[in-house]
């Protein structure tokens, strides 16, 4: 018995062993370790045996059995994991091949400027106030000493609806608002961005609808050296910290002293380039100290109050901070143009 | 104004500053320079030269065989200009000269003769043409002066000047003049300056004894003073004032002309000479012009005046508009002899509304409309009879006849140092001020930090402590300034809820795959009125229009922001770019006056317009064009992200399609409408199926409560049932789905259509709509009977509000 047991054994393990794939394998588990199986019938034939060599059968036959379902359980895990292989291997997708378009959009390039200028100036204190795009004559001009045939109502030619009524040429009068509702005592500190409007024909550095944002501080004791403190932190936050600023007279009627502020040229740092026309500056906004008129008009003392104003182009800085070449294309809004400045 | 340098030397002494250093200092303390450039190329080798003889070249009729003597050795030159002569001095360019265009003279045959260099015209020596003396456009230049043969003609003829333009402000009329510019060059260099005086020869005659003048409105015209010059020669006038001529970019005419020119650009103060023969009466009167009164002006325009135009008459007709342009009539001519001077101020304002309704904008008109100063008026008058004697061989008359209400007093303004200080963040001493107002040549008085500034009348523009504030502040440099910031009560800065909205609603839809758009307010007839939404069309009378509009384009402020993106998609798909997705975010003007007399009403209005595809992802055969639900989708992803409950109602609007339109309802009102473009529209912009929203987004951004309060996640389960319901076709999928929320509240928390049928099986003129139906109580775990009372409840309801019928 021990050796029929035996040559079970390696009979087993030999089909085992050639077994290629699950189904031969159950094949080999039925028929060594069935029920009906050649060991079982071995152990049938036990009850001949001796009271001493019983349980020597007994444990051979148990080994024997185990061995085998050892071997069944090893290769049957080789040929799953083969299986698996195979499967996973027959699965393989071309990596290279596009991926399912998720749709981008994206701001407006000036939507993206004056949303970084107003997040820069609300970093200092500032509010975002806004105000009509048809405004009265008089908050678009006379609030702004400009009254009536002043020479520089000249300098930006306007829409009229009525005599009264025009498209707002700046965004200046909602300073005028603003100091008006706080009743001339309390402190502003506020910029307008906004759209403006001008009778200027359109062209690639015209256009007769254009933006702008205007801030303005007024308090007491507000000095000029304020005003080139914040522009200061504004243009190099906005245009990078290497960049110098300058200010240099100029004139607006609503602002005295009235300067324009230059930042340093980027292109040739300063040397002058064709950039900056030789100059190694480029102009970026128009500033100044709030003109007594103005202050007066708006309610606050000038004897008391003083403040400072400034107004910028965002068209005028995207075209300088990415290139644009033409006023037009803010407008046009070629999709070329737009997605270009998703990421911005 | 072009200022050149050749000419400030005179005045100011700038041999230490490069032209780029001068142009630096002058934009950072005053004036911004717009360029600096040499007035021709850079040239050498051009002298004077004698034409000894001119012949007829011998092998060409046109060319003239020329030897010229240039100092020292005499030249062959070939020479085909018409106005060659014998005798004549000229510009001669030697050989190894090179002229503009890099055009270099050589030696050369020309029809078998040498030609050993040229006689040149100033336009090859680079003069711009339009600055050339008439008679020298179509010849050589010839030197109408004494001049030395062989000396450098590039000199003579002020071709190594520099010219700087100054872009004036406004304020600084001052500089439309080269006294003005030398006094501020000579602040910023801290350099003297003292004009030369003026000093005329009068003859025995009176002029009073000739003219008499009476000015009607001395509001207008409060100084008008008359010169009378006899006995003039009209020439040429001399090189040098030629030169200055050109290079301030005025065509020199003849002496007389050219005298009240140069005047007018060294004085800032235009002149105006009659000829004092053809003037016809002995009285000048000004006054305001008669209603249908006309004049012929110099540029023989006929030209209708009205009583806002200043005049200058003989007693009978016009003869000048004044400030602005001379008559034809008593125009200085060849033949002129007598002149009659004028040296006036006008009013600012009476010369631009004179010069704007005629069109003419002039040296003169614009110095008048600025403010002329009015210590200059009688002085440039003056200067311009010295210059008459000297090169017109006129006789300067005794005395001016003169109408005088003009005030010259200058202004005083009152500033100390510490206020100066307060308001600039600087220490500037005492000292300091005192140099600077030097410096300006302001003069004062000083009482320990207080100074009463005396300010020249040149600088109207100078009137208050703030003015004086600026003149301390640039010439003690804004680069001294220190950088400070605001002090007094911080604010806290920040967006209101409604900006951090905007922002919130922006970024959800580029998140979903729109692009943002600005698109102009300004629109046509057509586009103004079109694609409104239903609310709006109630208030607004009717577009507003422009009162002068630039174009028929840009006529019209906007009712709805969509028409002008629809153009946008148009441009778009004719360049070939056809899967779009835009939106904006903008202002729309609505007037319930069909005449406008107050402000509009601005409301903020979100709009989309979609057109292509959706989804397009061709190797896994996925395609999708957009439609009314993409559109929709979009709209309620919104409405969610603002917690608002829109609805939609089925709607007819003009340019939409009828079928596939809906309103949009917030809380009972209609805020907008969705739905697709009517394809008669789309065919007109060459548009695929293209669908829109429009809404109101200040209704969106005020129902709009920011959710405080956490909500626990509920901890029972829901149970779900479906339903399918058969009703009419025509029956509204989301009213049945609002009666089943209705009818099964407060259990029922959620309603979802997962199909709908149409077709076999089914009664013709029926659909099928199934509903997933959420039951839940968050407190507890529901029992199977509460769900089946409910769903009976439901069945009913639908059943009597929408005939609905349980599909077997
Ligand atoms: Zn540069």
């Amino acid at each position: 018995m021990k050796d029929r047991l035996q040559e079970l054994q390696s009979e087993a393990l030999e089909k085992v062993k050639q077994s290629e794939d699950l189904k031969a394998l159950q094949d080999v588990r039925v028929a060594y370790l069935g029920k009906k199986g050649p060991i079982t019938e071995v152990l049938r034939g036990m009850g001949k045996l001796s009271k001493e060599e019983r349980p020597v059968i007994g444990q051979l036959a148990n080994d024997v059995r185990e061995s085998i379902a050892n071997a069944i359980q090893t290769k049957q895990d080789k040929l799953e994991e083969k299986a698996m292989e195979k499967q996973l291997e027959e699965e393989s997708i071309d990596v290279t091949l596009p991926g399912r378009p998720v749709h981008v959009g994206g701001p407006h390039l000036l939507t993206s400027i004056i949303e970084e200028i107003e997040d820069l100036f609300i970093g200092m204190g500032f509010e975002i106030k806004e105000g009509p795009e048809v405004e009265t004559d008089y908050y678009n001009f006379e609030a702004l000493n400009l009254p009536k045939g002043h020479p520089a109502r000249d300098m930006q030619d306007s829409f009229y609806i009525t005599e009264e009524l025009l498209l707002r040429t700046h965004t200046s009068p909602v300073q005028a608002r603003t100091m008006k509702q706080k009743d001339g005592h309390e402190a502003v500190r506020m910029i307008c961005p906004g759209k403006v409007y001008r009778r200027d024909t359109d062209d690639a550095t015209h256009s007769h609808q254009f933006t702008q944002v205007e801030g303005l501080v007024v308090d007491e004791n507000i000095k000029m050296s304020d005003l080139k403190g914040v522009l200061n932190a504004f243009a190099k936050q906005m245009f990078g910290s290497e960049r110098d600023i300058r200010l240099r007279p100029s004139f607006f009627p609503f602002t005295e002293p009235s300067v324009e502020m230059d930042i340093s040229c980027k292109m040739c740092g300063g040397e002058g380039c064709s950039v900056c026309k030789g100059t190694g500056w480029i102009e970026i906004l128009g500033a100044g100290m709030v003109h007594p008129n103005v202050l007066e008009m708006a309610g606050y003392d000038p004897e008391i109050y003083s403040g400072f104003a400034f107004g910028m182009g965002p068209e005028r800085i995207a075209m300088l901070k990415y290139g644009v070449d033409d006023i037009r294309h803010f407008y046009t809004n070629d999709i070329r143009f737009l997605k270009q400045y998703h990421k911005a | 104004m072009l200022v050149s340098l050749n000419w400030l030397k005179q005045y100011v002494d700038i041999e230490n500053q490069s032209p780029e250093e001068l142009a630096e200092l002058i934009t950072k303390t005053g004036i911004e320079v717009e360029s600096i450039e040499p007035i021709a190329e850079q040239l050498h080798d051009v002298v004077v030269g004698h034409v000894l003889s001119c012949e007829q070249h011998p092998n060409a009729d046109k060319l003239n065989l020329c030897q010229v003597d240039v100092g020292g050795e005499t030249l062959q030159i070939i020479c085909g200009a018409p106005n060659i002569a014998a005798g004549q001095k000229v510009a001669v360019a030697k050989p190894g000269a090179v002229l503009p265009g890099n055009f270099k003279i050589k030696k050369a045959k020309l029809r078998g003769v040498e030609s050993n260099g040229m006689i040149c015209s100033l336009q090859e020596l680079g003069v711009d043409e339009k600055d050339i003396p008439k008679e020298f456009v179509d010849g050589i230049f010839v030197f109408q002066d004494e001049v030395e043969v062989g000396v450098n003609a590039i000199e003579l003829l002020n071709l190594d000047d520099m010219i700087i333009e100054l872009g004036l402000t406004p304020n600084r009329a001052d500089c439309l003049s080269m006294l003005g510019v030398a006094y501020e060059v000579a602040a910023i260099l801290d350099q003297p300056f003292t004009p030369q005086e003026e000093i005329i020869h009068p003859v025995q005659e009176k002029a009073s004894d000739f003219i008499s003048v009476h000015v009607e409105d001395p509001d207008l015209n409060p100084y008008y003073g008359a010169f009378i010059v006899k006995d003039v020669k009209i020439g040429p006038s001399p090189l040098w004032m030629r030169n200055r001529l050109i290079a301030a970019g005025v065509r020199p005419i003849n002496n007389v002309v050219d005298i009240t020119n140069y005047v007018l650009l060294e004085y800032g103060q235009p002149l105006h000479a009659f000829d004092l023969d053809r003037f016809e009466t002995d009285e000048v009167v000004v006054r305001r012009a008669k209603e249908d009164e006309t004049i012929t002006t110099l540029d023989d325009q006929k030209r209708n005046l009205k009583p806002d135009h200043l005049v200058i008459t003989n007693g009978k007709q016009p003869t000048a508009i004044a400030g602005v342009m001379g008559g034809a009539d008593s125009e200085v001519h060849e033949g002129t002899s007598n002149i009659l001077l004028e040296a006036a101020y006008f009013q600012p304002g009476a010369v631009r509304t004179a010069s704007k309704d005629h069109g003419l904008r002039s040296e003169a008109s614009t110095r008048f409309e600025k403010g002329v100063d009015p210590n200059r008026v009688v002085r440039a008058g003056v200067k311009a009879c010295e210059l008459l004697e000297q090169y017109a061989n006129g006789k300067v008359l005794e005395g001016v006849v003169e109408f005088d209400q003009l005030d010259r007093e200058p202004k005083k303004v009152d500033v100390t140092s510490s206020h100066i200080n307060e308001r600039l963040g600087t220490t500037i001493s005492d000292e300091e001020i005192a140099d600077i107002l030097r410096r300006l040549q302001f003069g004062y008085e000083q009482k320990g930090e207080l100074f009463t500034v005396t300010v020249p009348t040149r600088r109207g523009d100078v009137e208050l402590f703030e003015d004086m504030l600026e003149e301390v502040a640039r010439i003690y440099g804004y680069d001294n300034l220190p950088y400070t910031l605001p002090g007094g009560a911080s604010q806290a800065g920040g967006l209101t809820l409604q900006q951090q909205l905007k922002r919130k609603v922006k970024n959800y839809l580029q998140g979903a795959g729109l692009d943002e758009t600005i698109t102009y307010s300004l629109t046509n007839a057509e586009r103004a009125g079109q694609l409104v939404s239903r609310e709006v069309k109630e208030q607004a009378a009717a577009p507003i229009s422009l009162a002068m509009p630039m174009s028929e384009e840009h006529s019209h402020l906007r009712l709805s922001i969509l028409p002008e993106l629809l153009a946008s998609l148009s441009y778009n798909v004719a360049r070939k770019q056809t899967d779009l997705a835009y939106y904006e975010l903008g202002t729309v003007f609505i007037s319930e006056e069909e005449q406008v007399t107050v402000q509009p009403k601005e409301q903020l209005r979100l709009s989309g317009a979609l057109t292509g595809n959706w989804l397009l992802h061709p190797w896994q055969q996925e395609k999708k064009a957009v439609d009314f639900f993409v559109v929709k989708g979009l709209v309620e992803g919104m409405a969610y992200l603002l917690d608002l409950k829109l609805t939609f109602k089925q709607s007819k609007l003009p340019d939409m399609h009828p079928g596939r339109t809906a309103d949009v309802y917030l809380g009972g009102k209609v805020i907008g409408f969705i739905g697709q473009v009517h394809p008669k529209l789309q065919n007109d912009l060459d548009l695929k199926d293209t669908y829109v929203f429009e809404l109101n987004a200040e209704e969106l951004f005020d129902h709009y409560q920011k959710e405080e309060a956490f909500q626990a996640i509920p901890k029972y389960p829901s149970i779900s049932r479906d339903i399918a319901l058969v009703v009419e076709e025509q029956s509204a999928a989301g009213e049945i789905a609002e009666t089943i929320l209705q009818a099964g509240a407060p259990l029922v928390k959620d309603v979802r259509i997962f199909d709908v049928y149409q077709g076999e099986h089914l009664e013709e003129g029926k659909k099928s709509i199934a509903f997933n139906l959420f039951y839940m109580d968050p407190n507890r775990t529901l029992k199977d009977k509460e769900v089946e009372d409910a769903h009976e409840k439901i069945l009913t309801a639908v059943k009597e509000k929408h005939q609905a019928e349980l599909r077997g």
